[in-house]
């Protein structure tokens, strides 16, 4: 048996309200190939950040053993100086910079007072090849790809000395045949350099293809590990590990009274901002009923914040094409004004960068989608605001000791229910909720599902995006899957399981169509 | 923080302490020269540009610690233009008013174009304003001053020269009347408007602050204006200007307080995401923000050119510092979405209690100049600071 690298033992990890990890255990062992699987939120991320030092020693429980011994890691730069690095999903490198100049960023050759850039461009090409990427050093980085990006985060990576090389979502990004090489380098580091590596992903097709060990977390604990020739690799039985959980009545109960078409998008494209050739939203056909839940599920980054966003008023993307229909009438929601004005609500997944004025007091949040309502020829009443704001707190219970409080001192499900409740006076018919439970706590997630049904029991629609899939089937009436930009299926809800809905986003992943 | 403490009542109310604490100061050490009559008028009449252009400059820096740099050299502008019409051209003056009114109004619409709309950063378009009108108000004047002197109904509309008082109704001499009864009912009405709400907030449930609070701010502020009205009417009476100062003191508290333009400022610069989301056209907010410093500074530039009589292609010039300056050390945060046009009159007031108590002193000018800096830069830390919890460094 070969050495155990790294050790990491009953790690516990908490943020206020919530607890992100919970004991857990792994084991990694020196020139293997080590995949951590499970659902968004699992907290697959927040222990590799435990590991790397992001949360530095002593805000978390349990120990660290990495090469035999125990470690205490306050920043970044003490795990790394260990070989421990981290290449996170989204890219740290500086677009106007070369690649070389990333390379060595922060690890400069020569010395202090004046940086070698013979040597820096050695260096740099030496590792380029090693990790077979042919381009200039001295190219900048935005004109190359996402692709060749990853191969520069991996030379960096070696350039620090790395022995273990933990990946986030590596290929998350890139298409079938730059994940390919990307996969087939670890497999070649891990030959010729004994290279150790944690490769975080949801594409179960190339964690089976690239790992040695699988080990499955769930809701912050480690369920079980998973090793090569010795135990199943087949997708089916990883999913079964992600996702094996009971559903108990962690869902308020609601008789569905579902009516006519409410609003429907046909053919739905929307081209990324930044990078004009970048298709979001590929060809989105849904509808919602009135009264009716909808629930949209699929993985980070599978296009439905942006399709949720391109239809409520363009705050989101370019070149929008397609048809919008609200209650049987075709319309152009060109603002967001627009898309108020014809009863349609977002409620962001970002409540702290998007939704919420955190510095402002809530009774100010309330009002602020919906000013005229409180107000007379723009002068604002603020009796009435203040009774609004009040109203909204009692029926949605929130907890704070007066409206005049700040947001930003409220716990995370108590800013939710006042995003909610600006959304709710903005007197919307169609409210779409993205993510509307995330990173709240249990008894707060089951208010904001009271709330919900309340909406549609008023004949209100919804749509809900979200990530948790048993909430999506405890809640929706209908579920569409969203992978990669594209509608890849649409369950009853009464039908819909966690291993359909996993199966629909792994097998229309790679670009394989499914019926 | 507990709001109802008197540790909170402190912490909210810093600046009006910090305020109290250096009149006090310079009433020891210059004798009490500080608060003789004719000082205390002198403050309005020298600082009212001051007033003006930090009411404006608030709107700015609201929408996320945005400045407005050229405002100096837009008020110089205006008042290069206004004093060649009316020496040189012989424009009727309420025409030249208007005038100077739109071009003011042009300007700041010119930069809020590129602020708000094509979003080039407010510091860099201010800046070339800033050089510009600099350069043009030197042209417009050809390097020369335009005295404005026998234009008196200007002179005194907008308070200028030595005798730009309200008339004295009912004069007998010494003391002036009509300045104390002005007081007397701002003052009435003051307290007749926290009452009545107050008990209004009361009959319906609302909370209120506690009654000691209440009693505190509004007997501090009572007496603050009669005792201030006392000393001007021992003096000359109400400056022309302090009406000014007053109109778009009041206008724009309303504005900023009451008005759902007023809110968008404040949650554009809270949070400009969330604020686009929730349906507001950010864009617009910003325009209005520059568009109407424009205005302001107008109003300015005719208060300069009044209150000197002439206009000179060196007037207004670190105008934009006192006004920045007034803000930031009434309250505004550097980064937008919080202050109070209250705030910033009492950061103007102080600015311009230390220039004169240093004056009075005989302290060198070039040191005022560093007691200046040392002020805003001690004002801001403590903003930061105290927003972050107290917390001196940041952690890298």
């Amino acid at each position: 048996m070969a050495k155990i690298l790294l050790e990491m033992k009953n790690i516990t990890k908490t943020f206020p309200g919530v607890k992100a990890l919970d004991n857990v255990n792994l084991q990694v062992e020196e020139g293997e190939i080590h995949a951590l699987v499970g659902e968004n939120g699992a907290g697959k991320s927040t222990l590799m950040n435990v590991l790397s030092g992001v949360y530095p020693y002593g805000s978390y429980e349990g120990d660290i053993i990495y090469d035999s011994e125990v470690c205490n890691f306050n920043a970044i730069k003490d795990s790394e100086q260990k070989g421990i690095v981290i290449i996170h999903q989204e890219l740290a490198l500086i677009p106007y910079m070369t690649i070389a100049e990333n390379m060595f960023l922060g690890n400069e050759r020569g010395s202090k007072y004046k940086i070698n850039w013979t040597e820096t461009g050695v260096l740099a090409r030496k590792y380029l090849d090693t990790v077979g990427l042919k381009d200039s050093t001295q190219t900048l980085i935005k004109d190359i790809g996402v692709g060749k990006q990853q191969l520069v985060e991996i030379a960096k990576a070696l350039s620090k000395n790395a022995r273990l090389l933990i990946l986030d979502e590596p290929t998350s990004s890139l298409n079938e045949s730059d994940s390919k090489a990307l996969l087939d380098l670890l497999l070649k580091l891990k030959k010729e350099q004994n290279l150790t590596s944690i490769i975080i992903s949801h594409k179960l097709n190339e964690v089976s293809y690239v790992a040695d060990k699988i080990t499955v977390i769930r809701d912050g604990s480690t369920i079980e590990t998973l090793t090569k020739g010795v135990d199943d690799f087949s997708e089916a039985r990883i999913i079964n590990g992600m996702v094996g959980r009971e559903l108990s009545d962690r869902f308020p109960k609601r008789v569905p009274k579902i009516g006519d078409v409410m609003m429907e998008v046909k053919d739905w494209n929307v081209y990324h901002p930044l990078y004009s050739d970048r298709k979001v939203v590929n060809n989105v056909s849904m509808n919602v009923r009135k009264g009716e839940v909808v629930g949209i599920s699929g993985l980070m980054g599978a296009g439905r914040t942006e399709l949720a966003m391109s239809i409520f008023g363009r705050s989101y993307g370019e070149n929008i094409t397609g048809t919008l229909k609200i209650n049987g009438k075709e319309v152009k929601l060109k603002t967001v004004q627009d898309a108020i004005k014809h009863k349609l609500a977002y409620v962001t997944e970002d409540r702290k960068g998007n939704g919420l004025i955190l510095t402002n007091p809530i009774k100010i949040n309330t009002t602020l989608a919906n000013l005229d309502a409180v107000s007379k020829n723009t002068v604002i009443d603020k009796d009435k605001e203040y009774e609004v704001a009040v109203d909204y707190k009692q029926k949605l219970k929130t907890k704070c000791p007066s409206v005049e409080q700040n947001v930003g001192n409220l716990s995370g499900g108590n800013q939710q229910k006042v995003l909610l409740a600006k959304w709710m006076f903005a007197d919307p018919d169609i409210l779409i909720l993205d993510e509307p439970t995330r990173g709240i706590d249990v008894g707060a997630k089951y208010e904001i599902y009271c709330i919900i049904n309340q909406l549609v029991d008023a004949g209100k629609s919804v749509i809900m995006i979200s990530s948790e899939l048993p909430e999506v089937l405890g809640m929706c009436d209908r579920v569409y899957v969203m992978n990669e930009g594209r509608m890849v299926g649409e369950l009853d809800g009464k039908e819909a399981t966690q291993e359909k809905i996993m199966t629909y986003i792994l097998q229309s992943s790679g670009n394989k169509e499914v019926k | 923080m507990n709001n109802d403490s008197v540790l909170g009542f402190i912490k909210k109310n810093t600046m009006i302490l910090v305020l109290i604490a250096v009149v006090a100061f310079f009433s020891l050490q210059t004798k009490g020269a500080i608060l003789l009559p004719m000082n205390v008028s002198n403050l309005i009449s020298q600082n009212a540009y001051v007033f003006v252009l930090a009411t404006g400059m608030l709107l700015c820096i609201l929408t996320g610690g945005n400045i407005d740099l050229s405002v100096g050299s837009v008020v110089c502008f205006v008042g290069a233009v206004g004093a060649t019409l009316m020496v040189n051209k012989n424009v009727p003056i309420w025409l030249s008013v208007v005038i100077m009114f739109v071009v003011g109004i042009m300007i700041g619409a010119f930069q809020g174009f590129w602020i708000a709309f094509v979003r080039i950063p407010p510091f860099i378009v201010t800046l070339a304003g800033m050089l510009a009108f600099r350069g043009l108000s030197n042209v417009v004047l050809n390097g020369l001053t335009i005295s404005i002197k026998d234009k008196s109904s200007f002179v005194n509309l907008f308070g200028g020269g030595a005798d730009c008082y309200i008339h004295d109704f009912f004069g007998n001499g010494s003391l002036n009347l009509t300045c104390l009864l002005g007081g007397l009912v701002a003052a009435t009405i003051f307290v007749v408007v926290q009452g009545t709400s107050r008990i209004k907030k009361k009959t319906k449930g609302y909370e209120i602050e506690p009654i000691w609070k209440f009693l505190v701010k509004t007997v501090g502020i009572v007496a603050v204006v009669m005792a201030f009205c006392y000393k001007l009417a021992q003096y000359k009476g109400i400056p022309t200007v302090l009406v000014w100062v007053l109109v778009v003191v009041l206008i724009y508290g309303y504005i900023t307080n009451n008005t759902t333009v007023g809110r968008y400022f404040y949650a554009v610069g809270g949070n400009e995401k969330a604020t686009k989301l929730s349906g507001i056209n950010t864009n617009k907010v910003y325009f209005i923000a520059y568009a109407n410093m424009g205005f302001l500074a107008a109003l300015a530039g005719m208060i300069t050119i009044a209150r000197l009589t002439s206009a000179q292609p060196t007037y207004g010039q670190n105008y934009e510092m006192d006004a920045i300056g007034s803000c930031f050390i009434g309250g505004a945060s550097a980064y937008g979405g919080t202050g109070t046009v209250p705030g910033v009159i009492v950061g103007a007031v102080l600015m311009g209690v230390i220039n004169l108590g240093m004056s009075l002193m005989g302290v060198d000018a070039n040191m005022q100049k560093v007691v200046k800096g040392g002020v805003l830069l001690a004002a801001v830390i403590f903003d930061v600071v105290s927003k972050r919890g107290g917390k001196l460094i940041v952690k890298n």
